[in-house]
């Protein structure tokens, strides 16, 4: 009993001594824990390898000597993209392993279930890997970021395009049935205004369980649409593209990012039948040889084989998870010694023009206090038979 | 199992899940919590399948339709939690017996069947009505503070309302089912021609176990929402429809105690699996799962029965020989 009582008295000594270490869970003198849950299993088990491409990144920057003298413990759990399995998840994480932060759990089901929890534990929950709207909500919840260019941000960047170039446009639109979907097609109404009721002719929606899409497709035919909004997931993507060349409709086809890749969508879905699409990028997209002596792209290579041998060098999801974990890297850089929680989130909302290798050129990250969305910039690109020709402006997303 | 051996084995438990929320971590609870819940899950589907012979690859619908009961009802109309507990349990009560009064024409695997379509139809029904259920954003709760200041946190008390209404549910199914309706419940099982012949009424007790099956499914569906605080589709796919059946059959059919063996397989195994390699933790799942059945073909409560009956039995050899020798 004496034993324990000195034990404790010495604990609250030491304590009391270092109390910025006493305040600062998951950091020690020579490691930081970071936390993440990712879909290794189940039905979004593709998305699976960005999870495991961050933490090979985080090898990489072990290996090279950590960040200010710690080593960056990864720690990584299966939540099936699950919402309950993701709570026992985040808690285990932060319960049980004591995590400093949450860095890109993924999913939009999955960090909703958490969102309110981890905000009321004060755990950073950063750069989440999805591209919801409600991430970037600073003023209700202070300790969540988003990180790619929000799916509305994407739809309004489309629907000026449309407006500015298109007058005699019929629009139809494909979108998922969920809030992937949905924000997509809130962004483009929102963007076309008032002229959203003339020019929209036929909307079409798909279960992510449904086996086709092939009727949703000659719908939008017969509506007589003159452009085509598709917003799918790249399985869809794949069969919309596919079955418009099909049967000879030829609109002016806008693809939404998340179908971008030349490798798992254009390819599949034919070269030929792919031309003319548009798009918006942020990052540059690893099949495209415009960037095959690009020193970044190059990084990325020989990062790949050296880290993730096993990870496919055509997926573009192994460049996000790289490039989003350079971010994170930058975050930690920036905490200096102190990695508290306040400081970490501190920290991550103040990140000022940083420029990363896979990013377009010109893409900026820039967050701020009341500024959760760190990527707010996007270029269109139209598919010309071989690669994504880059036009136009970078296009800030203007905030409403 | 002699009676008081069942009695004591009951009572150590019940004094161990007392003590535990007081020596284990919140998460920890958390866990016990999801056990309790999807016990009382597993006890339902088990009714229905170990007991009654139905077989159902759908219970996940109505946990699911459990789950939105409480949610809507707190969320919509502001009503304290504890009074949706109830209510999710009658909703399934009446959907799972109206669902179970054509399912009485359908035998074994048509019955399966009809039950997995139940299961995939209910995620895309969910998202249909977006008014109420939030589509697939789902709808976020509150996690609850204990009432009257108890002077425990939530996880906590969560804790023991789960317990709480495990031990009432477990009571009642054993009441149920050692009885005269039990009997004619296994009957039907064993020989539907004959249970009828002896005077059962196969068809409503059929449909009434089905309500009755779906009513603790529903239970535990909403205490779920009240734990998690969350629901949405994804939470409720058809393989949490599959994962109940593997834990009836691992925990051990027609047993009221397999239904908390199959709870902990079911909330911890993945776990371990996943400890265990990163790289294919549903194949280690996979062959927990063989291992187990390969072990304990009758499940967790089949084996441990047969193992005590044996000790048993053994303990009493010399005195049977005994009495042998006498005469």
């Amino acid at each position: 009993m004496l034993r324990r009582g000195f034990v404790l008295a010495l604990v609250l000594a030491v304590g009391l001594a270092t109390s910025a270490s006493a305040q600062t869970p998951g950091v020690t003198a020579t490691e930081i824990k970071i936390g993440n849950t990712n879909p290794y299993s189940g039905p979004a088990s593709a998305y699976g390898t960005i999870g495991k491409a961050l933490g090979a990144y985080f090898k990489k920057v072990n290996d090279d000597g950590g960040i200010n003298g710690r080593k960056v413990n990864y720690i990584s759990y299966d939540d099936a993209y699950s919402p309950p399995k993701a709570v026992e998840m985040v808690r285990k994480l932060v319960e049980q392993d004591q995590v400093a932060a949450l860095f890109q759990t993924l999913g939009t089901p999955t960090n909703t279930a958490i969102h309110k929890y981890v905000n009321s534990q004060k755990v950073p929950h950063l750069f989440v890997a999805t591209g919801a709207t409600k991430w970037n909500d600073p003023k209700n919840f202070p300790w969540t970021m988003g990180w790619q260019p929000n799916y509305q941000t994407e739809g309004r960047t489309y629907a000026s395009y449309i407006l500015k170039n298109l007058p005699d446009a019929k629009i139809g639109i494909l979108y998922q049935n969920d809030d992937y979907g949905k924000d997509y097609r809130k962004g483009l109404l929102d963007g076309l205004g008032d002229a959203a009721k003339k020019l929209v002719v036929l909307e079409q929606t798909y279960e992510v369980t449904d086996p086709t899409i092939d009727s949703q497709i000659v719908n939008l035919k017969n509506s007589g649409a003159n452009v085509f909004f598709n917003v799918t997931i790249p399985k869809f993507a794949v069969q919309a593209i596919k079955k418009a060349h099909d049967i000879g409709w030829t609109p002016t086809h806008f693809l939404n990012n998340v179908s971008s890749s030349l490798g798992t969508v254009l390819k599949p879905a034919g070269l030929e039948a792919s031309k003319g699409l548009i798009t918006a990028l942020y990052m540059k997209e690893v099949t495209d040889p415009q960037w095959k002596n690009d020193k970044g792209f190059q990084d990325w290579v020989a990062w790949m084989k050296k880290y993730y041998p096993e990870g496919a060098l055509d997926d573009q999801a192994n460049a996000f998870g790289y490039t989003v974990a350079q971010i994170m890297v930058q975050v930690l850089k920036q905490c200096g010694n102190d990695l508290s929680r306040e400081n970490i989130m501190k920290q991550a909302a103040n990140l000022k023009n940083v420029e990363l290798p896979l990013l377009l050129p010109g893409i900026k990250v820039n967050t701020s206090p009341t500024d959760h969305a760190p990527i707010e910039q996007e270029q269109l690109a139209k598919f010309d038979g071989e690669r994504w020709v880059l036009f136009g402006d970078l296009l800030e997303a203007v905030r409403k | 199992m002699p009676r008081a051996w069942t009695v004591g084995l009951t009572v150590a438990a019940l004094a161990i899940a007392l003590v535990l929320p007081f020596t284990l971590s919140n998460f920890r609870l958390f866990q016990f919590s999801q056990v309790f819940i999807y016990a009382i899950a597993l006890l339902g589907l088990n009714i229905l399948t170990g007991f009654n012979g139905q077989i159902s690859l759908g219970h996940g619908a109505f946990y699911a339709v459990g789950a939105y009961t409480t949610a809507i009802m707190i969320d919509q109309w502001s009503v304290p939690y504890g009074w949706t507990i109830p209510v999710a349990g009658v909703t399934c009560l009446v959907v799972g017996f109206l669902f179970g009064i054509p399912a009485v024409r359908l035998e074994g695997l048509y019955l399966a069947l009809a039950t997995f379509a139940l299961a995939l139809a209910v995620p895309q029904i969910l998202k249909y009505f977006e008014h109420w259920t939030g589509g697939s954003q789902g709808i976020v709760l509150s996690k609850p503070n204990p009432p009257w200041g108890l002077p425990i946190n939530p996880d906590q008390w969560l804790y023991f309302l789960c317990l709480a209404l495990l031990v009432a549910l477990f009571v009642l199914a054993a009441n149920l089912l050692h009885g005269r309706t039990g009997r004619a419940i296994v009957a039907i099982r064993d020989n539907a021609i004959a249970a009828q012949a002896m005077g059962v009424h196969t068809a409503l007790y059929k449909s009434l176990v089905f309500g009755v099956s779906a009513a603790y499914t529903g239970v535990a569906g909403a205490l779920s929402a009240v734990t998690i605080a969350y629901v949405a589709p994804d939470s409720f796919d058809v393989f949490r429809s599959i994962t109940f059946l593997v834990g009836i059959v691992i925990g051990g059919l027609a047993s009221i105690s397999g239904a908390i063996f199959g709870a902990l397989f079911i909330q911890f195994v993945p776990n371990w699996a996943q400890d265990i390699s990163k790289a294919a933790p549903w194949a280690i799942y996979g062959v927990f799962l063989i291992g187990f059945m390969y072990v304990m073909p009758r499940g967790i409560a089949g084996s441990l029965r047969l193992a005590a009956a044996r000790w048993l039995r053994r303990r009493a050899e010399p005195v049977a020989s005994a009495t042998g020798s006498r005469r």
